[in-house]
């Protein structure tokens, strides 16, 4: 067997923009989800859409190129490209509830079997930070989410039910960790691909819910 | 033609009363009426509500936070009551911890719509979103085609405090790039509306009226922000 190996950030969400189909409307959240925009396919044209009303965006501007009035959702100076369009927020949201955006990425705290995630409220903590997840959950036509398999002090993440406060249920279609890469079916997580060195049984002890082994399990696909 | 322009931030926010409900626009520090903002916060009205998108960041740009930090908010209505990163803990999440303020967390899209109900004259509006979540607690729940939403109410302000890029002695705005977000619904929402201005104010008719993101009608107060103003 390879030497064990947990995935960079960035190896993660390149493997979830490989699934962007040309021409998607693909809105990335604040975070992790961001370095999905470093992968680059020129046999594609994705559409970038903020929740801050810009639509059609470009690359991270380098220093110097900044426009002090173009930034992404994550505050970042961003590019603009022709085609680009602005809106005012209302309608920003309208392009979101409206089901104008094939995909979302969140990053998350829990993701349960049935595909409810949690990425908004810790209950010990006073207040949450919703910004326009549950909009984004509730209205894009699909939902992916990069997160580490598990937390700081070894606990699950891709539980059975999720423990914490739900952003939306039953939304989450894909999902890739440092472990790997999971489908959410109708009958729970399906691991599609697997970390290098990692087997599935060792995926599985590191995982509370049961997930669903194909025969056809993959290992991992980076950025080639 | 009525005259809208005023000739300082101060002068423009004067008047404003304590327990007012102020709304304050701006996203990634984008949009944010700072100047205004300021002013308010050197004239010291009390007990005001905001709604914003957050409370507050830990720059040390002048911004909503800047109010709540002196104590000049006794509520937000904003869609981040908590910080998003333990290294992002806000004056406001600590006074929001020490129960020393007020809160009420929506989401952003629906924090929107409720502005655009308020500036619409429309009674409230049905969302799929929070549906099967803490937030719909409570809610009036109705099924629509088949999905479920629920009934979210409008949310006017008394004042609304604005930056824009372009405008004219008539009122008329326009904004550039992502600095629109907020700013329109907020710009309609609010009862009273006082706009800080990047660009010279321009006489009327100069700008295309088909260029124009929020009607004059909807403006009060116009101040052009000066040399020296705050232009971040």
């Amino acid at each position: 067997m390879a030497e064990k190996v947990k995935l960079e950030r960035q190896a993660m969400c390149d493997r979830l923009a490989m699934e962007f189909q040309d021409g998607w409307i693909v809105n990335l959240g604040v975070g992790m989800p961001t370095l999905c925009s470093n992968y680059t396919d020129n046999s594609r044209e994705i559409i970038n859409h903020a929740e801050n009303g810009v639509v059609g965006y470009g690359p991270l501007a380098k220093e110097g190129e900044e426009d002090r009035h173009l930034v992404n959702a994550g505050g970042q100076k961003v590019t603009p490209l022709p085609g680009m369009a602005c809106v005012h927020h209302a309608d920003s949201f309208m392009m979101i509830r409206g089901g104008m955006i094939d995909v979302t990425v969140m990053g998350a705290y829990e993701v349960a079997e049935n595909g409810d995630f949690a990425n908004w409220r810790i209950p010990s903590r006073k207040g949450g930070g919703i910004g326009g997840a549950m909009d984004l959950a509730a209205g894009a036509k699909r939902v992916f989410i990069a997160m580490e398999h598990t937390t700081r002090d070894g606990g699950h993440k891709l539980l059975k039910k999720c423990s914490l406060p739900i952003t939306a249920p039953g939304v989450v279609k894909m999902l890739v960790t440092d472990l790997g890469l999971f489908e959410i079916t109708p009958e729970g997580f399906k691991l599609l691909e697997h970390a290098p060195g990692w087997s599935p049984e060792e995926i599985q002890e590191q995982t509370e819910a049961k997930l669903i082994i194909p025969d056809d399990l993959k290992e991992f696909r980076f950025r080639s | 033609m009525k005259n809208k322009i005023y000739d300082s931030m101060d002068a423009a926010v004067a008047d404003i009363p304590d327990g007012v409900t102020i709304l304050s626009p701006g996203f990634s520090g984008v949009g944010v009426p700072r100047n205004l903002l300021a002013a308010l916060h050197r004239q010291g009205a009390k007990g005001l509500t905001g709604v914003s998108n957050n409370a507050g960041t830990i720059d040390e740009h002048v911004d909503i936070g800047t109010l709540v930090e002196a104590g000049q908010m006794k509520k937000m209505i904003c869609a981040f009551t908590a910080a998003t990163h333990p290294s992002q803990v806000t004056p406001f999440t600590r006074m929001y911890n020490n129960d020393e303020i007020d809160a009420e967390l929506v989401p952003q899209g629906t924090l929107a719509e409720r502005l655009r109900c308020a500036a619409a004259g429309i009674g409230g509006f049905y969302t799929p979103t929070s549906v099967g979540t803490e937030l719909a607690e409570g809610k009036e729940h109705r099924e629509i085609n088949g999905r479920m939403h629920v009934l979210e109410h409008p949310l006017p302000g008394d004042y609304g405090l604005i930056r824009c890029w372009k405008a004219d002695k008539a009122g008329n705005l326009i904004f550039r790039l992502t600095q629109r977000n907020f700013n329109p619904l907020m710009a309609m929402a609010a009862k009273v509306t006082i706009v800080e201005v990047e660009e010279d104010i321009v006489e009327a008719g100069e700008l295309d009226p088909d260029a124009i993101h929020v009607a004059g009608i909807y403006v009060d107060r116009l101040v052009k922000i000066p040399a020296d103003g705050i232009w971040i």
